[in-house]
C-alpha cells in the first residue's frame, strides 16, 4: 500500500486538474482551487523539514566543543528574543519557542556524532545568519509586519541580503565573458551563424555605435547614427524573427514532453519519483 | 451643468463557460463621451432585483469602458442593471458634485453554471488525439514491438560520467533544478536521479544531492533509497546524501558553488528547471574540471548550459531521459506517441503558413483557447 | 590535447587564465561610471508601444503592478519600476501594487521611496502634489500560490488578497472599492524576472481574463516573451537595462540608473565581442586543438 496510495492520489488529482479545465461546473472548478491550496499548505509546512535538516547538518560539522558554545549562544539569543517579542503569541513568541525547543533537541541529538569538518566556518555562518534573521524578524519588529520599511529585518534585507544576492547575480557578467570566450568558436557553419547573430544582438542592444560616434569628429556622427540604427534594427530582427521562431519551436517540443511525462505519471507508468521502478 | 446623455442598449447576459455566479453587462457609450462640458468622467454600474430598484453599486469604470463582468451574483435569480454616467468635474467649480444621469434598466439576466467549456473544445480534441496516440504506442510497445529512438549524446554519456567519478574516487553531484515538486521538470530530474543513483550504487561512487526545496528533499531521498535497494547496496545509502540548502535562488547557487570548489566532484548533473543561477553553477563546475551533463526545459538557460557543459539535453530530451535510460517499452512507447503529436502540430503550422500567405485568416479563431 | 600547427602564442591565448578575462570585464563595467559621456539611446518599437499604451490611459485609470522579482534582478527592473511609478504619479494613474514573489512588495516600496520626496508613509509628496495611501495607491503585499493567485484574481481580487501588506482589509481601501476583478483595472504592468512572471500573467490574466498587459523583463527573460508581443498578447516589452533606459527617456526621467548604466553595459558588451573575436582569430590561426571533455580548460 505504501506505493499504491501515492499512485492513486497522483492519478485522481491529475485527472481532476485535466477535467476542471474543460468542465467549469461545480465541484470541478473549486476542486482545483482546493488542491492548489492543499499544496501551498503542505509546501509551507515542509519548509521546516528542510530548515531543520540544514541546521542538523550544520551542527554535525562543528565538532563537540564548538557545538556546545554555539548552542549556548543561540539559546541565550533565542531567550532574549522570546522575552523581547511582541505580546501576540502566535506572531513572535510561539515560533521562537518552537524553534528553541527543536534546536536544543537537535543539538543534543547531534552532539555525539559531531566532528569538526573543513567547512565548519560555513556551517557556523549558516546557523548564525538563520538565528539572527529569525530573531530580528519575529522579536524586534516593534509590532509592525516584519517586512515593513524601518524594521530591523528590513534593514538586514536591504544592507546584507540585497547586496549579497546582487553580487551573486553580478558574477554572471564575468562568467558570460569567460564562457563566451571559451565556447563561441566558429567550428562549423552553424557555430559561425550563431556568432554572427550574437555579434548583431550584442552590438545592437547597447548604444555602441553612438558611443563610438562621440570619439570621432562630428563629420562622422551621421554615419555612426546610421550604423547604430542598423545594428539596433538587426538586433530587433534577430530577436523578433529567428529567436521567436526558435523559442516557439522549443516551447512546442517542451509542451509535448510535459504532456507525455504527465500522462506517464498520472497513469502510474512513471514511478521513480516516488521510489518505484 | 447638464448631465451627459445616458448610455443606451444595456445588455446583460450570463457569463459563458463558467461555474456560475457571473453576469456580463455591456452598453453603448454615452453620446456625450468626448464632447465638451457634458464630457463623461466615469460610468457606474448598479444592480437590483427589480427594474424599479432599489439598486446597489457594483463597480465604477473610467470613460471609454463599455463592459463589466459582475462576478458577485447568485445563480437562478433575475438581476436588472442600470448604468449611471458621471460628468467630469467642472474646472470652475471643482468642489461641486458633478451631475449624473442614469440609463433605462436592462432586461433581466440570470447567471448559471455550464457543464462544458465551449471555448476549449479545440483543446479537448487536441488532448484526446495526443493522449490516444501516446496510449496506442504504449500498448504497441507492451506487445513487444521494437521502437526506434534516436541516440541522445548526453544520455549515452551518463555511464561514462559515473564511471569517471568512480575511477577518480571523487563525488557525483546531482542538481535537480531549483523548482519544487509541482514542476514537471523537477519530477523529470528526480526520475533521472533514480537512474543515476542506481548506477552510482552499482559502481560504488559517492553521490551528493543538494536540493533547494524541502519537498524535493523528501522525494529525492525516497528515490535514492529505492535505487540503492534495487542495486543491492542498502548499506551504502546514507540519507544525508540528499540534503536541503535554501529556497533562495542565489543563496543556493552560492552554497552549491562552495561545495564544488571545496569538494571538486568529478561529475555534475544538472537536470530540472533552472534560472539565472545556471551559468554560475555550470562555469564553476567547468573551472574545477568536472564532466557536466545538463538538461532543462527552460529555453532561456539552454544557451548557458550549451556553452559551459559537455552535454546538454534540450527541452523535451529531458522528459525523454527517463524513458531512454530505463529502455522500458511502455515509456519508450510514450515517446513515439509524443512524436505523432509533433507531426500534427507541424502539419497545422505548415497549413497555417500557407493560408496566411494567401491572406486567409478567418479560420485561425478555431485555434484560440478561451 | 592535439597541438596546434602554429606556435605557442595562439595556443596560450586560447587557454588564457579566466581571471584575466574577469579583470578586463571588471574594468570595462566599472570605469565608464567615471566618464562624463551619455550616448544617445535609440528607442525600439516594443518600448514605444508600451509607452503609447500607457499614454492612452486617462487620468484616474487603475494600473495593476505585479512586482515579481527580487534584489538580484533589481539593477534591470528597478529603473523600469521607478520610471513607471514616476509616470503614474505625474499623470494621476492609480497604482495597485502586489507581488507573486515574496520580495516584490518590498522592491515596490524601495522604488516608490526613490521617486517621492521623503519617506513612504500614508501621505507621499511628488512634484508638489500629495498622494494618499488607499486612495491613490495601495500595496496588497505578497500572496503565496503563484499562477493560482492570478486565477483567483480573475474572479475576485479580494479573495486573492483579503488584506493589504499592512493587514488592512481590502474593502476598507477606497481605491479597491469597485475593483472586483481584471475588468476593473485598466492596465497590468508586469515587472518580472522569472517564474511566476509575465508569461503566467499573459496566459491567465491576458488570455483568460482579457486584461491589457505590458511587460518589463530582464534581458535573459525577454527573448522568451517576444513571441507574446509578436502575437499581440503584450502591448509592449521593456527588455533588460536597455529597455529601462529607453523607457526612462520616453517618460522623461533625468539621470535614471538605466540611462547612466548604458555606457557601462556598452563597454561590457564591447569587451565580450573583443574577446570572442580574439578567441576566434587564435582558433583559426593557431590551429584547432581537440577538446578533451571535462578536463582542463581549452
Amino acid at each position: 500500500m505504501k506505493r499504491e496510495i501515492p499512485l492513486i492520489i497522483t492519478g485522481v488529482v491529475g485527472i481532476v486538474f485535466i477535467v476542471q479545465f474543460f468542465i467549469p461546473h461545480e465541484p470541478f472548478s473549486s476542486l482545483s482551487d482546493i488542491f492548489s491550496d492543499w499544496f501551498s499548505i503542505i509546501e509551507a509546512c515542509a519548509i521546516w523539514l528542510g530548515a531543520l535538516n540544514l541546521i542538523k547538518l550544520s551542527l554535525d560539522k562543528l565538532g563537540k566543543p564548538m557545538l556546545l558554545v554555539t548552542s549556548a549562544i543561540v539559546v541565550v539569543a533565542l531567550i532574549v528574543g522570546i522575552v523581547g517579542a511582541p505580546d501576540e503569541f502566535l506572531a513572535g513568541r510561539f515560533p521562537l519557542i518552537l524553534f528553541a525547543v527543536a534546536f536544543l533537541l537537535m543539538a543534543l541529538g547531534q552532539y555525539s556524532r559531531s566532528k569538526m569538518k573543513p567547512d565548519w566556518f560555513f556551517a557556523l555562518t549558516t546557523i548564525a545568519s538563520f538565528v539572527i534573521m529569525l530573531i530580528a524578524g519575529l522579536a524586534f519588529s516593534g509590532g509592525r509586519t516584519f517586512q515593513e520599511p524601518g524594521t530591523h529585518y528590513d534593514y538586514l534585507y536591504r544592507s546584507v541580503y540585497t547586496p549579497l544576492s546582487s553580487t551573486m547575480f553580478a558574477m554572471l557578467a564575468f562568467f558570460v565573458a569567460s564562457a563566451s570566450y571559451r565556447a563561441f568558436r566558429a567550428r562549423n557553419r552553424e557555430a559561425a551563424m550563431l556568432l554572427v547573430a550574437a555579434f548583431f544582438v550584442m552590438a545592437g542592444r547597447v548604444p555602441l555605435a553612438e558611443f563610438l560616434g562621440t570619439l570621432t569628429p562630428d563629420a562622422f556622427s551621421g554615419a555612426w547614427a546610421t550604423t547604430g540604427g542598423f545594428l539596433s534594427g538587426a538586433a530587433d530582427w534577430v530577436m523578433n524573427f529567428p529567436n521567436a521562431a526558435g523559442q516557439r519551436a522549443i516551447m512546442i517540443g517542451i509542451a509535448l514532453g510535459i504532456v507525455s511525462t504527465s500522462l506517464r505519471i498520472i497513469l502510474g507508468i512513471e514511478r521513480s519519483h516516488i521510489g518505484g521502478e | 451643468m447638464t448631465p451627459p446623455a445616458p448610455p443606451a442598449n444595456i445588455l446583460a447576459d450570463d457569463a459563458p463557460n463558467d461555474a456560475g455566479g457571473a453576469i456580463i453587462v455591456r452598453w453603448d457609450k454615452s453620446p456625450d463621451e468626448g464632447a465638451g462640458l457634458d464630457n463623461v468622467g466615469a460610468y457606474q454600474l448598479l444592480r437590483g432585483r427589480s427594474p424599479n430598484g432599489p439598486f446597489d453599486t457594483v463597480g465604477t469604470m473610467t470613460a471609454g469602458m463599455t463592459e463589466f463582468n459582475d462576478g458577485d451574483v447568485e445563480d437562478g435569480i433575475d438581476y436588472y442593471y442600470v448604468v449611471e454616467v458621471i460628468a467630469l468635474p467642472s474646472p470652475d467649480h471643482p468642489n461641486v458634485e458633478p451631475p449624473v444621469s442614469i440609463s433605462r434598466p436592462s432586461q433581466p439576466a440570470r447567471s448559471s453554471a455550464q457543464w462544458i467549456h465551449m471555448g476549449r473544445l479545440n483543446s479537448l480534441l487536441a488532448v484526446v488525439i495526443l493522449a490516444s496516440s501516446i496510449l496506442y504506442f504504449i500498448s504497441k510497445a507492451k506487445g513487444g514491438e521494437k521502437l526506434f529512438i534516436r541516440k541522445i549524446a548526453g544520455l549515452e554519456a551518463v555511464d561514462e560520467a559515473v564511471g569517471r567519478a568512480t575511477e577518480m574516487g571523487r563525488k557525483i553531484f546531482f542538481i535537480p533544478g531549483i523548482q519544487d515538486m509541482n514542476n514537471v521538470q523537477t519530477i523529470a530530474g528526480v526520475t533521472i536521479l533514480g537512474r543515476v543513483a542506481k548506477m552510482a550504487a552499482t559502481y560504488d561512487a559517492k553521490l551528493d544531492v543538494p536540493v533547494p526545496r524541502s519537498l524535493v528533499m523528501v522525494a529525492a531521498r525516497e528515490t535514492v533509497k529505492q535505487a540503492y535497494l534495487d542495486a543491492g547496496r542498502p548499506d551504502a545509502y546514507d540519507e544525508d546524501m540528499v540534503h536541503y540548502l535554501t529556497d533562495d535562488q542565489f543563496g543556493y547557487a552560492a552554497g552549491v558553488d562552495g561545495m564544488f570548489v571545496r569538494q571538486k566532484p568529478a561529475t555534475i548533473f544538472y537536470m530540472g528547471a533552472f534560472f539565472a543561477e545556471s551559468l554560475i553553477l555550470a562555469e564553476t563546475g567547468n573551472s574545477i574540471g568536472a564532466i557536466q551533463i545538463a538538461g532543462t526545459a527552460m529555453p532561456a538557460q539552454l544557451p548557458f548550459f550549451v556553452a559551459a557543459c559537455d552535454y546538454t539535453l534540450i527541452g523535451e530530451e529531458l522528459f525523454a531521459a527517463s524513458a531512454y535510460l530505463s529502455r522500458e517499452p511502455k515509456q519508450l512507447g510514450s515517446l513515439k506517441g509524443q512524436d505523432v503529436g509533433k507531426f500534427f502540430i507541424l502539419l497545422f503550422a505548415i497549413g497555417g503558413i500557407l493560408l496566411a500567405t494567401f491572406g486567409v485568416y478567418n479560420i485561425s479563431h478555431w485555434f484560440l483557447v478561451r | 590535447m592535439a597541438k596546434g600547427t602554429q606556435g605557442g602564442f595562439w595556443q596560450r591565448l586560447m587557454a588564457i587564465d579566466r581571471r584575466v578575462i574577469f579583470l578586463a570585464v571588471g574594468i570595462a563595467v566599472s570605469a565608464p561610471f567615471f566618464l562624463p559621456i551619455s550616448p544617445k539611446i535609440h528607442i525600439t518599437p516594443e518600448v514605444e508601444s508600451l509607452y503609447n499604451a500607457l499614454k492612452e490611459l486617462p487620468a484616474g485609470s487603475k494600473v495593476l503592478f505585479p512586482f515579481d522579482y527580487d534584489p538580484p534582478s533589481a539593477p534591470e527592473l528597478q529603473p523600469m519600476a521607478v520610471a513607471a511609478i514616476t509616470y503614474c504619479l505625474e499623470n494621476d494613474l492609480k497604482m495597485v501594487i502586489m507581488g507573486l514573489w515574496p520580495q516584490g512588495p518590498q522592491q515596490a516600496n524601495l522604488a516608490l521611496a526613490s521617486v517621492i520626496e521623503g519617506e513612504v508613509g500614508d501621505v507621499i509628496t511628488y512634484n508638489g502634489k500629495t498622494f494618499k495611501y488607499g486612495i491613490d495607491w495601495v500595496n496588497l503585499g505578497f500572496q503565496e500560490g503563484r499562477e493560482f493567485v492570478i486565477q483567483r484574481m480573475g474572479s475576485s481580487f479580494a479573495a486573492a488578497f483579503p488584506r493589504d501588506y499592512r493587514g488592512t482589509p481590502v474593502d476598507e481601501l477606497d481605491l479597491m472599492r469597485g475593483v472586483t476583478n481584471f475588468n476593473n483595472v485598466d492596465f497590468v504592468f508586469s515587472l518580472s524576472s522569472g517564474y511566476p512572471g509575465t508569461i503566467e500573467w499573459v496566459q491567465l490574466a491576458g488570455d483568460r481574463f482579457h486584461a491589457r498587459i505590458g511587460a518589463g523583463n530582464t534581458a535573459v527573460q525577454a527573448p522568451m516573451v517576444y513571441p507574446y508581443y509578436r502575437a499581440g498578447q503584450l502591448t509592449g516589452i521593456l527588455g533588460g537595462m536597455k529597455g529601462a533606459a529607453e523607457f526612462e527617456v520616453l517618460v522623461g526621467v533625468k539621470g535614471g540608473f538605466g540611462t547612466r548604466a548604458m555606457l557601462s553595459q556598452t563597454f561590457s558588451h564591447a569587451i565580450i565581442i573583443f574577446f570572442i573575436i580574439v578567441g576566434n582569430i587564435a582558433f583559426f590561426v593557431g590551429g584547432r586543438p581537440s577538446r578533451l571533455k571535462g578536463t582542463e580548460e581549452v
